[in-house]
């Protein structure tokens, strides 16, 4: 079964009017890992995502599932297994928690289930809410959640839309220490059965919970390791890392 | 309710929360009982049969309103051009009377007059009732349809929609206009003097003409309501505040929003249908840019994104027009246009927004009266509850 489910890129390039925002990037994703993607501002760590996400067009193959992403459209990536969050948290604010867990399940319900109102929470969705720790807040708007809860929530709906691919775009972003802490928890739980993608920027939330991490500059990847292997690597060091882990030493 | 989950004790106002919120949702139904209640009820005994006949118009425009609440206000789509679809309903409803008035194997008056004398073979079908009550269904349905397909796909929206579908209507009203063989022209279709056998001359069908007219106002209420609390409803609103978002959750926006569009291209085609009766006549006046925008400005006026909101509004717009007109026959308009400036700067929501702003505020007052002493506010909950 883990075969044929991980993600594979070979040779993607998207361009922007000439301007090569990434060039020729082989990228396989795995099962089970956590896998982050770090590099500097402009690096095109989330350009990539847009691309195998149907939000940017891009050339060469993302083979998933024996179907290739680059040529489907958003809701059909989405359709094929395939979720992700955006930097900024974009929840439905007027809905509730539960109505935005709920709307996510909409991949798995029939046209006509679509006119019936919910009876009853679903058993998937009290799972996520269950597993995003917000069971308790169902019933509050998602507009009224702070900025951490929206991106549990987000989690949330990918969880319910039974996503086994994510991509989490700076999840972790604006959080606080202890937030960091519980969505990396998060993160590891629901892991295992899933191909997650984490673009990071905060170094000591990478060396946490990394399983593996793709250092991507200017367009390309750099290389590819454990958190060892690529504080260890002296390009790295040039281009991203250097002032982190000095820093990190001193820490 | 946030001050009441900051209270110590929070067994019985977490028990009240959720009992408010399971019921919460069917309030809508009561006041559509109220609506049905003085539609069909009050309505009738206290009105001449001439201003209930009025009332079947206003409730018409209320039809189509009802639409538009759904496409515009839970959907974001501004239809302004919701004249077009209720002009098709009105003449297919239209050519049925004016073949029936005409009698068997008979041409219509102005076909006599302006073109060949020789029936068009479109127009022949709607000798049928039931052919033409599937053609206000379907028709509308098709059309707006294959424009919301277009559009959608392309991710056309906001105001490129809105001008669209607004010169969509002009276009349609000037064809009318123009086609003066096969549409009576300017005069549109008059003299119908029947529906569907009943004689309309007769003050009881046209009673009759009425509370049909009111009881699908009834029906595409609740069919509404029925909407906005399914998970479509949901979709929906995600859709007009989030569109991009939709697509991750694995949906099309387009199909969603052509959906409501053509929902709502089917209600207004269905109060168009009834206004023929009602009126006696159909003329492109009544299908135009203008008629569309009274329609919007009703929609506007009572709240667009509730359930009864547009209803309402649409029926208060007809009834200003009304009575305003007979009022003041010059200067009518300028009233009806300083109300609608007064409501858009103080109650952007419409007016249905007030009475749950109201309650609230009720509420709260209550609450804060009752607050100093904790446990007794906590008694009288659980008496009310």
């Amino acid at each position: 079964m883990t075969a044929p489910d991980h993600l594979e890129i070979r040779g993607l390039s998207v361009s922007f009017d000439g301007f090569k925002a990434i060039q020729d990037v082989d990228l396989t994703l795995q099962q089970g890992r956590l896998h982050f993607l770090i590099g500097p501002n402009g690096a095109g760590k989330t350009t990539l995502v847009d691309a195998v996400t149907g939000l940017a067009k891009a050339s060469g193959h993302a083979q998933y599932r024996g179907k290739d992403l680059l040529s489907l459209k958003s809701h059909q990536v989405v359709r094929a297994g395939v979720g992700r969050t955006f930097q900024t948290a974009t929840v439905f604010e007027e809905l509730s928690v539960l109505q935005n867990l709920d709307i996510a399940g909409g991949v798995h319900r029939s046209a006509w289930g679509m006119v019936l109102a919910r009876r009853s929470v679903p058993a998937y969705v009290e799972e996520a809410l269950e597993t995003i720790g917000l069971s308790e807040l169902r019933h509050r708007p998602a507009g009224i959640l702070a900025h951490g809860q929206k991106q549990w929530l987000e989690i949330g709906m990918l969880l319910v839309q039974d996503a086994k691919v994510m991509f989490l775009d700076e999840t972790v972003a604006g959080m606080s220490a202890e937030e960091r802490e519980e969505t990396g928890e998060l993160l590891r739980r629901i892991a295992p059965d899933r191909t997650i993608v984490v673009i990071e920027h905060d170094m000591d939330f990478v060396r946490t919970f990394a399983d593996i991490v793709t250092v991507m500059h200017g367009g390309k990847v750099l290389t590819e390791g454990s958190v060892a292997e690529i504080q260890a690597n002296p390009k790295v060091q040039e281009v991203y890392l250097g002032r982190s882990a000095e820093g990190a030493a001193h820490a | 309710m946030t001050d009441i989950q900051t209270r110590p004790t929070t067994a019985t106002p977490a028990r009240a929360v959720v009992r408010r919120s399971s019921l919460k949702p069917f309030l809508p139904l009561v006041g559509i009982a109220v609506l049905a209640i003085f539609l069909l009820v009050i309505a009738p005994a206290a009105l001449t049969s001439f201003r209930l006949n009025n009332l079947g118009k206003y409730c018409c425009y209320a039809i189509a309103a009802v639409g538009i609440g759904l496409a515009w206000g839970r959907g974001g789509m501004l239809v302004l051009g919701q004249g077009l679809f209720f002009g098709l309903g009105a003449y297919a409803m239209g050519m049925h009377l004016k073949l029936e008035a005409a009698g068997p194997d008979a041409v219509p008056d102005f076909m006599m007059n302006f073109g060949s004398g020789v029936l068009p073979a479109w127009w022949e079908p709607f000798r049928s009732g039931p052919f033409t009550i599937a053609a206000i269904i379907v028709l509308p349905a098709i059309v707006a349809a294959a424009l919301g397909f277009a559009v959608f796909k392309r991710r056309i929206k906001g105001a490129y929609f809105a001008i669209l579908s607004q010169a969509l209507t002009v276009a349609f009203a000037a064809l009318l206009v123009s086609q003066i063989k096969y549409t009576g022209g300017q005069t549109g279709l008059n003299s119908l003097s029947t529906f569907f056998g009943y004689n309309l001359y007769d003050p009881v069908n046209k009673q009759m003409v009425y509370f049909i007219t009111a009881a699908i106002l009834i029906v595409m209420l609740l069919v509404t309501f029925q909407l906005y609390r399914s998970r479509f409803g949901e979709l929906l609103i995600a859709t007009r505040d989030a569109e991009e978002r939709v697509r991750f959750l694995g949906h099309d926006p387009a199909n969603i929003k052509v959906v409501a569009f053509v929902i709502a291209a089917i209600m207004a085609s269905i109060g168009g249908a009834m206004f023929v009766p009602l009126a006696g006549l159909i003329n492109p006046r009544e299908v135009s840019a203008l008629a569309s925008i009274m329609l919007i400005a009703g929609v506007a006026l009572g709240g667009r994104a509730s359930l009864l909101g547009p209803a309402i509004g649409a029926l208060a717009v007809g009834y200003g027009r009304t009575s305003l007109s007979e009022a003041f026959p010059d200067q009518w308009t300028y009233f009806l246009g300083a109300l609608f400036i007064v409501v858009i700067l103080l109650i952007p929501n419409g007016l249905t927004s007030v009475v749950p702003k109201l309650w609230q505020t009720i509420r709260r007052r209550r609450q804060s009266t009752a607050a100093p002493s904790t446990p007794s506010s906590l008694e009288r909950m659980e008496a009310s509850s």
